[in-house]
């Protein structure tokens, strides 16, 4: 794993972009660097702040055990979900190579 | 490559596997779509399992109660336990996030227990979903030299369990017996129908390599593509001996996923795992916990039926009480076909515990549908039969067969068939007429060589044609001996 | 500023009107549909007007209620929709080029609930790309104006919802408030905006940017009408498993029983961040609840002042995740490319502008192995200490009162170039969201002539004494302080 750098610099931004899939010019990812940086430096006012015997909040409810019955519902209509989709052959859906393997 | 082979001399293999299996519930994990195998592509979808903009997950409860069955059975501790998001992108992820449980899953811990006694712990077994399936169009199929590929979602949101066991694992025989008792295991709960071969059970291995009597573990690769229980167990193996000889010659492991080649019979590098995959796990917000009360865990372990390990403990049991020790093998056997019933009730009947046991173990395993349905108090008294020295074993494996083909009474059959006791006179004459035959022989087990009696012995069947009994031939060839 | 009264009365007026047959659905629908006609040129309020749809539906109400049967408690009343709302067959574009023509198979739940009170949408609004912004210029297809001075933004995220209900469009608009993207614009539009209690009301069909945050909100021009709205679209929702399943009496039948002997704390930490005319506000506001027998005094909760980097850590992180479905693959824009991870980025690169790109950057970075801990493992500490913050003012308080945004409505363009500067104008309504809370923003007063509003706040299921408190501040606004207000077209262009 590139090892981020805590400031988000230049190479940060490289590595999360390929991460989560986005395409960056070289004048974006410099741009990107500079805002980013910056936007850190002010929210990470937080990382400072003693929170020791402080729980997570993942949640603001106290719900728990929220199920459903395995009981069969509708399906979609294929032709209404296929006619959105970018590109269809044989009911699926049709990609690029993929190269290789799930992570 | 070198000669090394697993276990050979001064290495440990260590085996730790990862087995999916797919729960029988009637709907996916997370939406009401039928849980069904081969329907039309992307006909069993809704904006859940395709992962459409705004579409929220519903946890199926009876997944939960399915995965506490498994839990219950592997002998698990039972934890309260939260989703997590773990996040990356591929075609066949309608999110591009799975939602599985990461640091805090629902069973903890428990083992397994093989036919042979030997035990193979359980890490956990958490609750997540199932991807879509993609097919490769062009290139042969492969991945790697397809032109595009076709994703259907179907199998999208199926609910899976994830079993991830101890390092304990030895050998690929040893791989082979855990998942095929693991399998046994779901199959009892009714949790799953644990089918390799249809993809309802999927594994893959952790395989490493250390000196033996070493503590640290060895660098470890990943195996996938093991389609059955000869690829598991050659898989093994051959990665075992791979390492072994890499290290041997000088070199050193690297970590990283391969794939095993069933026709080639080897495996390949995927890709390197030192950059371990940065998921981004974090707590899933669109699910809450889930916290099972201690009275449903009880329920749920109540409710279970006999697992084939207890069946096997049961059954041996009774068999020792009269018999001796019970061979291992054969319990195995008669259990994982569900004869352990049949074999029980005969000894109910009166019949000799380990002739029956061999006798469903060795005869009826051919045909064990029909031999489920054998009647026990029958099949007793085919085992008295032969233990009384009535019917060879031969005509006891014969009449047998016909009573899997077509049911009936041993006695009947056997009379049917022309078998008959072979008189005392006319045994002794034929053992005589052996004695005869083979004076170098005789001589020899006279001397005290155990092993030639299994030739005179053969000698006798030969020319009784089958009629005599085994045990009374080898006990009157003992007292002539004297 | 002019202010003329849309061409038809308030939602609930409307609604009894209808069922009566005083008047038919029909005419209210053409009124409103000829308004925005007239004046969408110059707001663009809406991404798609479903005219036809409109029409059809309030056909069907007209028919039903001459066949004397109750079409439902807002029968024939206009609503327009967030354009993150799925709408089956109606696109639904989330403000992003990535889902430019996008058709949902599905209804979002609050659309099914409006539809079956007999509600008549007209249309999806214009809002910031995927909710986020607070300006609704980071929509992909231009910004929307402010019906006070077209030259200024509306607020954001949920800008158009806000300007439609402003410029006399409808009387009744939904939107959606992760960070105040309800509340802010409501305040800049001199609308009443609603966040509910987080699980009041279903997420599902809400295109999501940051689940634990994200609640549907009603937009009105009186606190009543949005009381009416938020009962209509309240309530369990199996298909949302963070959906409460509370009982709770409608809102709309207390509103009126005044705050004698309810305590009500004024956050002095916004004042002080506010500017001069959004704090003289607040206080003129906590002066008429004293007048109708509240308690009021201030009460300082510093924790508050933390909730800003807690959220730009929390949304980003969840953000980064939920758009990744966003890939090219199964509908939205997809851009070739020879492989299908480069056909990914390229789509996306295409797809998103460049707040979602800064957001999903910074959301997967402090996702990330290594930094998870610092960074979204400690926002997520320091949202449990703004909750005890809250927590302990509620032990002293039935509500709270605070501004609602730090300034009026802004000019377009002005924070565009400074992401900083746009995310502080959140700073006051971002702190509800972290705790799940319920806030208001009510219209109260105008600042050289561009409105002011003032936010109560309550604890969770805390809507009561929160509407009550909101109905007596409405009734104690500047008169023509609130919209809907008549678009001066003369300014366009200037």
């Amino acid at each position: 794993m590139a090892e981020l750098t805590g400031t988000f610099s230049r190479a940060d931004v490289v590595y999360v972009a390929r991460l989560a899939r986005l395409d960056l010019e070289p004048d974006e990812v410099d741009r990107y660097a500079a805002q980013l940086a910056s936007i850190l430096d002010h929210v990470a006012a937080v990382t400072g702040l003693d929170t020791t015997d402080v729980p997570a909040t993942a949640h603001p409810l106290e719900l728990a055990n929220v199920a459903r019955p395995d009981t069969p519902g509708p399906t979609l209509d294929r032709d209404e979900v296929l006619a959105q989709a970018p590109r269809v052959e044989d009911g699926r859906f049709r990609v690029p190579p993929i190269l290789g393997e799930a992570p | 490559m070198t000669a090394s082979m697993p276990g050979a001399a001064g290495w440990e293999t260590v085996v730790g596997l990862e087995v999916h299996c797919e729960l029988s519930t009637a709907t996916k994990l997370f939406c009401a779509c039928p849980n069904a195998f081969g329907a039309e592509p992307n006909t069993n979808v809704c904006p859940v399992c395709l992962g459409l903009p705004g579409s929220l997950p519903v946890l199926n409860a009876r997944a939960v109660e399915l995965a506490l069955r498994i839990g219950a059975a592997l002998g698990s501790r039972v934890e309260p336990s939260i989703f997590h998001r773990k996040n990356y992108f591929y075609p066949d992820m309608p999110k591009d996030y799975q939602i599985s449980q990461y640091d805090e899953p629902i069973n903890v811990g428990g083992h397994v227990e093989l036919a042979d006694g030997s035990l193979i712990g359980i890490v956990r077994a958490h609750i997540e979903e199932d991807t879509g399936k993609t097919t490769h169009v062009g290139g042969g199929g492969r991945i790697h030299d397809a032109d595009y590929s076709l994703v259907d979602y179907n199998r999208a949101g199926v609910p899976l369990v994830e079993i991830v066991s101890a390092p304990d694992i030895r050998s690929g025989e040893q791989a082979r017996s855990y998942v095929s008792e693991l399998r046994a295991i779901l199959v009892a709960t009714g949790a799953s129908d644990g089918r390799m071969e249809e993809g309802s059970l999927r594994v893959d291995a952790n395989i490493s390599v250390r000196p033996a009597g070493a503590v640290e573990y060895g660098t470890r690769c990943e195996v996938k593509n093991l389609n059955s229980l000869r690829s598991l167990a050659r898989a093994v193996d051959y990665e075992s001996a791979r390492q072994i000889a890499v290290i041997e010659a000088g070199g050193k492991i690297v970590q990283e996923t391969r794939h095993w080649n069933e026709e080639e019979g080897r495996t390949s590098s995927l890709r390197s795992k030192e950059e371990a995959f940065d998921y981004r796990y974090f707590a899933e917000p669109d699910l809450v916990p889930l916290a099972p009360t201690p009275a449903e865990v009880a329920a749920v372990a109540a409710g279970l039926g006999p697992l084939p390990a207890a069946r096997r403990h049961r059954l041996g049991d009774l068999v020792a009480l009269v018999g001796g020790a019970a061979p291992v093998d054969q319990l195995a056997t008669v259990v994982g076909l569900g004869l352990d019933d049949l074999v029980a009730a005969a000894i109910g009947h009166g019949a000799d515990p380990r002739l029956a046991l061999a006798r469903a173990a060795n005869e009826a395993a051919n045909r064990p549908e029909e031999a489920r349905d054998l009647d026990p108090a029958a099949f007793a008294e085919l085992v008295k039969l032969e233990a009384a020295g009535e019917l060879s074993a031969t005509q006891s494996k014969a009449v047998l067969a016909a009573m899997l083909e077509g049911g009936g009474e041993p006695a009947q059959i056997a009379a049917r068939l022309g078998f008959e006791a072979l008189g005392d006179a006319e045994l002794e004459a034929a053992i005589d007429a052996a004695i005869a035959a083979h004076p170098a022989e005789w001589a020899r087990y006279r001397a005290g060589d155990a092993k030639v009696a299994q030739f005179l012995l053969g000698e006798v069947m030969r020319a009784t044609r089958g009629r005599a009994n085994g045990r009374a031939v080898a006990a009157s060839l003992e007292a002539r001996r004297t | 500023m002019n202010q003329a009264g849309a061409p038809f009365p308030g939602a609930i007026a409307t609604a009894r009107k209808v069922r009566s047959g005083e008047t038919t659905a029909r005419e209210i629908c053409e009124a409103a549909l000829a308004r925005i006609a007239t004046f969408e040129g110059a707001i663009h309020a809406f991404n798609t007007v479903t005219g036809e749809l409109a029409l059809v539906t309030a056909d069907r109400i007209d028919a039903a209620v001459a066949a004397g049967q109750d079409p439902g408690p807002l029968a024939g009343v206009p609503i327009a929709l967030k354009d993150n709302l799925c709408t089956r067959g109606v696109p639904t574009t989330a403000g992003s080029r990535i889902l430019a023509g996008w058709i949902p198979p599905y209804d979002a739940t609050v659309v099914r609930a409006v539809a079956a009170a007999g509600a008549v949408i007209v249309g999806k609004t214009n809002l910031d790309e995927f909710a986020m912004g607070s300006s609704t210029e980071n929509s992909a297809f231009g910004p929307t104006h402010n019906p006070w001075d077209l030259d200024r933004v509306p607020g954001g995220s949920s800008g158009g919802s806000a300007a439609a209900v402003a410029a006399g469009f409808v009387p009744l608009a939904l939107g959606s408030d992760t960070g105040g993207s309800v509340r802010q614009p409501a305040s800049l539009c001199g609308v009443v905006g609603v966040k509910p209690t987080y699980g009041l009301v279903s997420r599902y069909g809400l295109i999501a940017f940051a689940s634990s945050l994200d609640q549907v909100g009603p937009f009105a021009a009186t606190v009543a009408d949005a009381a009416a709205l938020l009962d209509v679209v309240a309530g369990h929702d199996p298909a949302d498993s963070t959906s409460l399943n509370v009982g709770s009496e409608p809102l709309a039948e207390r509103l009126d029983e005044g705050v004698a002997g309810l305590r009500v704390g004024v956050i002095s930490d916004f004042l002080a961040d506010a500017s001069p005319s959004c704090a003289a506000a607040v206080r003129r506001a906590a002066e008429v609840l004293g007048a109708a027998g509240a308690a009021v005094e201030e009460v300082a909760i510093p924790s508050l002042m933390l909730g800003l980097s807690a959220y730009y850590l929390v949304a980003p992180a969840e953000a980064s995740s939920n758009l990744a479905r966003y890939d090219g693959v199964r509908y939205g824009l997809r851009v070739d490319a020879p492989d299908v991870a480069g056909m990914n980025s390229r789509s996306r690169a295409a797809g998103f502008g460049p707040e979602v790109k800064r957001r999903i950057m910074l959301g997967t970075y402090v996702l990330s192995a290594g930094y998870y801990d610092a960074y979204y493992g400690q926002a997520q500490r320091v949202r449990t200490l703004v909750a005890r913050g809250f927590a302990e003012a509620y032990r002293r308080f039935d509500v709270l009162i605070g501004p609602t945004s730090p300034t009026v409505a802004f000019p377009i363009g002005a924070r565009t170039q400074d992401p900083l500067a746009m995310y502080l104008s959140d700073l006051f309504t971002i702190p509800t969201n972290l705790a799940g809370h319920p806030a208001v923003s009510v219209p109260f007063s105008l600042s050289e002539g561009l409105p002011v509003g003032v936010q109560v706040l309550a604890p969770s299921l805390g809507e009561g004494p929160m509407f009550r408190a909101a109905a007596v501040i409405e009734r104690g606004a500047d008169p023509g302080a609130r919209g809907p207000v008549e678009p001066r077209l003369a300014e366009v262009g200037r």
